[in-house]
């Protein structure tokens, strides 16, 4: 049992945390809270399924086709929805966060219902990758659970380095410590933007692609997956994407550790209610800087 | 998050709906001279869909063949998202502003348990083409006067655990010599009335049921329940499911539970379900009203390829239903001489009706389940089916089978070996 929660809450949590590591990204840069999140992971993972069964794609194709429309519809919501929201002159300024706040979220009904009108509301799945099971520890683990934690963490550190060790991401970086300095030292925040949103559309396709190949989503699942982000990046700390990323672990293994030991039922509870207690407690997250 | 977003839509959906049927009422020719049936169904769900469809399809075939005594049958659709209020809403529209003589509603046990009461208040007929929660029959038997006028189209959960019992005694235990079971359902109102059946008739047939699992239908990872199972070894899983499908068919494959599953599985009979799990669903039994290339009646093939020639697919389990459902309303119309409700009550209980499915004839008023479906051989069976290499094989009973039960590589059969 032990060993089982260790592997299934790995695998989990490391999906959770390249889900979340792009909206706290978003958040930390632009400020903007994408509520239309799980909608664009999803329209990802029914994309790679379409790709496989209308167009008779191989996996890899299909993947990579869900991974792209991940890309095109993050950019799209930025374009569309977001940036027009951010220069417009008949809102003020103070009042823009909630109104993106709310176009996001619309946004992301809007493309729920396009999905559920072209491709009904039952859950799909994508082809794996790797199939077939292998046993660590005695427990028989399928292999697109361990690869798709592999997957995660690759892309994780890929980020990492792109951040820290680039000088656009460094541009990045610096964006979401003080958006001003970066315009006063002559960087585009406008282009910074772009970057951003375009990164977090490939961490949306290829954390929904990897969903769909380990569980599976419906358009049910677009308000779940949004709230899961959500939490995963209030517990960890509004814009801190290391807070993310820790916060996803212990989101992952309370879930995994509750379907194991008390009940699949209530898998989602024990997490909620520490988010509650910890916004008594700690209001800002667990490494927020806010 | 769900039922919030639906709130929001739900007005706009109403408004252009209303547009629309007011567009309809003011087409000329629609007065004295068609008689409306409503169909109320989520349109955006795979088993949803075909229900208006497979009624636009019998309606079209009724009108060519002349009509009902000179009168065309016009179907009238409504999408209710699976929502109870919406279908209550989409009901009282129907009846009130766009005058439908009868109504097929739902595949949902919820949604029609809460327009029950309605036909009782609005007097109109409601047939329902896919729910299965013997409550509402059994409402009816408390209340008969008012409720009399919901007839239940489909198999009663009841039903549907007796025959996949039946189906297990066959294929499982004399012929696998199985002996234990875990009953597994989603915590839905139609498996509660299943699984009391499971538990009743699984011993009888010499399955030791070891465990009774209920989960709820928003789970998304089966790990733990699988494994749960696992550690008790079964010889085979007993389903309730509908709600969900794809994603414990996928979990199970790919962690290759090496335990068959066998029982009811609404989203397996849809053909388009070896798609949705990438082919996880081979060797998953379930059972079934009809199959590809199973002439349970004469009607069944010949019904199935016009489905496909008009719509490019194969219907779902309650198109069938809902495509006999308008033929023996408007023969119980044609029999009563008229549309009004208490007769066509009337006409109803007296249906013999060779449909897709087999024989309809409604259980009477004096059974605990009236208005629900006789069950047997001589009226329906249903099917036990297998889906093997993409293709759904039907196993049982042996008279129409057209294959062998056969599982893929990672299920261990125990107490067969």
């Amino acid at each position: 049992m032990f060993w089982q929660i260790l592997i299934d809450g790995f695998a989990i949590s490391s999906l959770y945390a390249l889900g979340a590591t792009g909206f706290a990204l978003i958040f930390g840069v632009s400020g903007v809270l994408n509520l239309s999140h799980g909608a664009l992971m999803v329209a990802a993972v029914v994309a790679a399924w379409a790709a496989g069964n209308d167009l008779h794609a191989g996996p890899y194709t299909g993947a990579l086709l869900g991974v792209g429309v991940g890309l095109a519809a993050s950019l799209l919501t930025y374009f569309v929805v977001v940036q027009p929201l951010q220069r417009t002159r008949k809102i003020r300024e103070e009042e823009k966060e909630i109104f993106i706040l709310t176009a996001t979220l619309l946004w992301g009904i809007m493309i729920q219902q396009l999905i559920a009108y072209l491709y009904t509301d039952n859950a799909k799945t994508v082809a794996p990758i790797v199939e077939g099971v292998v046993s660590i520890a005695g427990v028989r683990t399928p292999a697109n659970e361990i690869f798709t934690a592999i997957v995660c963490w690759l892309v994780i550190a890929l980020l990492w380095l792109l951040v820290n060790r680039t000088r656009a991401g460094k541009a990045v970086l610096a964006a979401s410590m003080n958006p001003r300095g970066v315009t006063l030292l002559g960087i585009e925040l406008s282009q910074i933007y772009i970057a951003v949103w375009a990164i977090y559309g490939l961490l949306v396709g290829i954390a929904g692609v990897l969903l769909g190949m380990f569980l599976g989503v419906s358009s049910y699942s677009v308000g779940p997956l949004t709230a899961s982000a959500f939490s995963i990046v209030v517990l960890g700390g509004l814009g801190s994407v290391s807070g993310a990323l820790i916060a996803a672990y212990v989101v992952g293994y309370l879930e995994t550790i509750t379907a194991y030991l008390i009940s699949p039922a209530y898998r989602t509870i024990p997490a909620l209610l520490l988010l509650v207690a910890v916004m008594y407690v700690r209001p800002r997250g667990l490494l927020g800087r806010r | 998050m769900n039922k919030s977003q639906r709130r929001v839509l739900a007005p706009i959906a109403l408004a252009a709906s209303v547009s629309l049927s007011a567009l309809a009422l003011a087409t000329p020719g629609h007065a004295e001279d068609t008689i409306k049936i409503g169909v109320i169904a989520e349109a955006q769900a795979v088993a949803g869909s075909s229900i208006p469809q497979a009624a636009q399809l019998a309606a079209d075939e009724i009108n060519a063949a002349g009509g009902v005594n000179g009168k065309k049958v016009e179907i009238i659709s409504y999408d209710d998202h699976s929502t109870a209020p919406e279908a209550v809403r989409a009901f009282q529209r129907a009846v009130n502003e766009d005058h439908v003589n009868a109504v097929i509603a739902s595949y949902i046990s919820e949604v029609v348990l809460a327009l029950e009461p309605w036909t009782g208040r609005l007097k109109t007929v409601m047939v329902t083409p896919g729910a299965a929660s013997d409550v509402i029959t059994q409402n009816i038997a408390k209340d008969y006067d008012n409720l009399k006028y919901t007839f239940h189209g489909y198999l009663t959960s009841t039903s549907l655990a007796d025959e996949v019992c039946a189906a297990a005694k066959d294929l499982l235990v004399d012929n696998l010599h199985m002996k234990s079971a875990v009953v597994m359902s989603e915590d839905a109102a139609w498996t509660t009335p299943l699984d009391a059946e499971y538990l009743n008739c699984l011993p009888k047939i010499g399955l030791n049921v070891v465990d009774h699992v209920r989960f709820s239908p928003d789970t998304t990872d089966f790990t733990p329940i699988f494994n749960k199972i696992e550690g008790e070894k079964p010889d085979v899983m007993i389903t309730g499911i509908s709600h969900v499908g794809v994603q414990p068919t996928v979990q199970w494959k790919q962690q290759e539970v090496p335990i068959p599953m066998f029982g009811v599985s609404s989203q397996a009979t849809n053909s388009s379900f070896w798609n949705d799990t990438n082919g996880a669903v081979e060797g998953v039994l379930y059972q079934g009203v009809s199959g590809p290339g199973v002439a349970v009646t004469p009607k069944t093939l010949p019904f199935v390829a016009a489905f496909k020639a008009k719509y490019g697919n194969n219907p779902s389990y309650c198109g069938y239903t809902a495509y006999d459902e308008v033929y023996y309303l408007v023969d119980a119309m044609k029999r009563a001489g008229s549309t009004d409700s208490d007769k066509l009550v009337d006409a109803l209980e007296k249906t013999d009706y060779v449909g897709t499915i087999g024989r309809v004839q409604f259980k009477g008023k004096d059974s605990p389940n009236p208005h629900a479906l006789k069950v047997g051989s001589d009226t329906i069976t249903g099917l036990m089916l297998q889906w093997q290499d993409g293709k759904q094989v039907n196993l049982w009973p042996a008279k129409v089978a057209n294959g062998k039960l056969k599982f893929p590589p990672f299920i261990k059969l125990g107490s067969a070996d």
